[in-house]
């Protein structure tokens, strides 16, 4: 795959592009959150990148929160991937964003399918769309505490809109610290047995 | 029932039977099953297969789906239910007249199967009692006729304790003549 895309894009951008790289035809740009929504439109609009069809929106909650801080500077990872169905060819954007309150602004104006994505993205990582017409999560309910996908989140934590019916047993057994997941599991010794 | 003695009445032959009201009424509710799938997964498709010819669920008196709860007796809950879901589950349960029944089919809508999470009830017990849990990933249609058949006896022991299909042993000798069976088709 020729890495036309990702030479225009840094032409276009210059130092705006914060690293590029291509894995076995997958090219990938990072690009400063500020120019954003103008990378997207440039990859869109370009007559030689042409890349109309949006595929996904989603992201990648890059820390490890056994070893790294919740707020890191770089966290939250919202990617892009645009498909030029005339040139047969497509590219991932990206931008990073920090772990303590990560905000971009929306490409509902770019793509109008990234709004369900957006919606998603919000829903599960809890990343901020400045300018989304409907924020609100998508596969949640409002009642909702947090925001699952991310690492911190405790991975068994169910938070049920009904109350459980009494005397119903639980089948699984405890999950405890010493399944090598350390803190994806929280320790419910009491209300499973 | 096990003080009765049963015996088919021959020709020109003439007598009485002697039961319960309820048993009768049992009885006769057992064949006239009307069902209600709530169907969310994957088990979706192996309940249509259980439901088709060739399984002939129409057998067991239970061919009839009633799309309102109001109309069914049987609530098959057929896959993963989610906690965004659990409500619309327990109107659904409510809505249906009494007396009604509830088929929790495949893992999933047994026990949340291998989710373990956020989005998934572990088990439909949690929110509405559950008379048969037909355990499998997803269940064989055999499993689901035991469930069903199961659930038959249930109805006409007048019992409402919840039960899980057990598995069933072939008879012996089935194991050669399945695979004679298996030989011929395989034979060019």
């Amino acid at each position: 795959m020729s890495k036309l895309i990702l030479e225009r894009l840094q032409a276009a951008f210059g130092d705006d592009i914060v690293e590029v790289s291509s894995f076995r035809g997958d090219d990938v740009a990072v690009v400063k959150p500020s120019r954003w929504v103008d990378a997207c439109k440039f990859v869109r609009d370009d007559p030689r990148c042409d890349c109309g069809h949006f595929t996904d929106l989603s992201a990648i909650d890059r820390c490890d929160p056994r070893t790294d801080e919740l707020d890191m500077a770089d966290r939250f990872e919202v990617y892009v991937i645009a498909y030029s169905i005339a040139k047969k060819h497509r590219v991932r954007l990206k931008v990073r964003l920090p772990g303590d309150e990560p905000r971009i602004a929306t490409l509902v104006g770019v793509w109008a399918g990234a709004n369900w994505m957006e919606r998603e993205v919000y829903d599960m990582f809890g990343v901020r769309f400045e300018g989304h017409p409907d924020e609100r999560r998508i596969l949640t309910y409002p009642e909702f505490k947090g925001h699952p996908l991310r690492k911190d989140y405790p991975a068994n934590l169910a938070q049920p809109l009904l109350e459980y019916r009494e005397g119903t047993f639980n089948k699984l057994g405890p999950f405890l610290q010493d399944e090598g997941m350390p803190l994806n599991r929280s320790p419910r010794s009491d209300d499973r047995n | 029932m096990a003080e009765l003695e049963t015996r088919v009445l021959g020709g020109g032959e003439s007598g009485f039977a002697t039961t319960k009201f309820e048993l009768l009424l049992a009885w006769a509710r057992k064949y006239s099953l009307f069902q209600y799938p709530f169907a969310t997964a994957c088990c979706g498709m192996e309940f249509f297969s259980a439901a088709s010819p060739r399984y002939d669920i129409a057998r067991f008196g239970a061919e009839a789906p009633r799309f309102s709860p109001r109309q069914s007796d049987v609530l098959w809950v057929v896959g993963t239910i989610s906690q965004r879901q659990a409500p619309v589950l327990r109107r659904v349960y409510e809505q249906m007249t009494e007396p009604k029944w509830v088929i929790a089919f495949g893992t999933c809508a047994s026990c949340g199967g291998f989710y373990d999470n956020y989005a998934t009830v572990p088990g439909i017990d949690k929110i509405i009692p559950v008379d048969v849990f037909i355990p499998g990933c997803p269940p064989r249609p055999e499993a689901v006729l035991d469930g069903l058949m199961l659930l038959q006896d249930k109805i006409a022991r007048c019992d409402r304790t919840p039960e899980t299909v057990k598995n069933t042993q072939l008879p012996a000798g089935a194991e050669e003549t399945l695979e004679k069976l298996y030989q011929l088709r395989m034979k060019p």
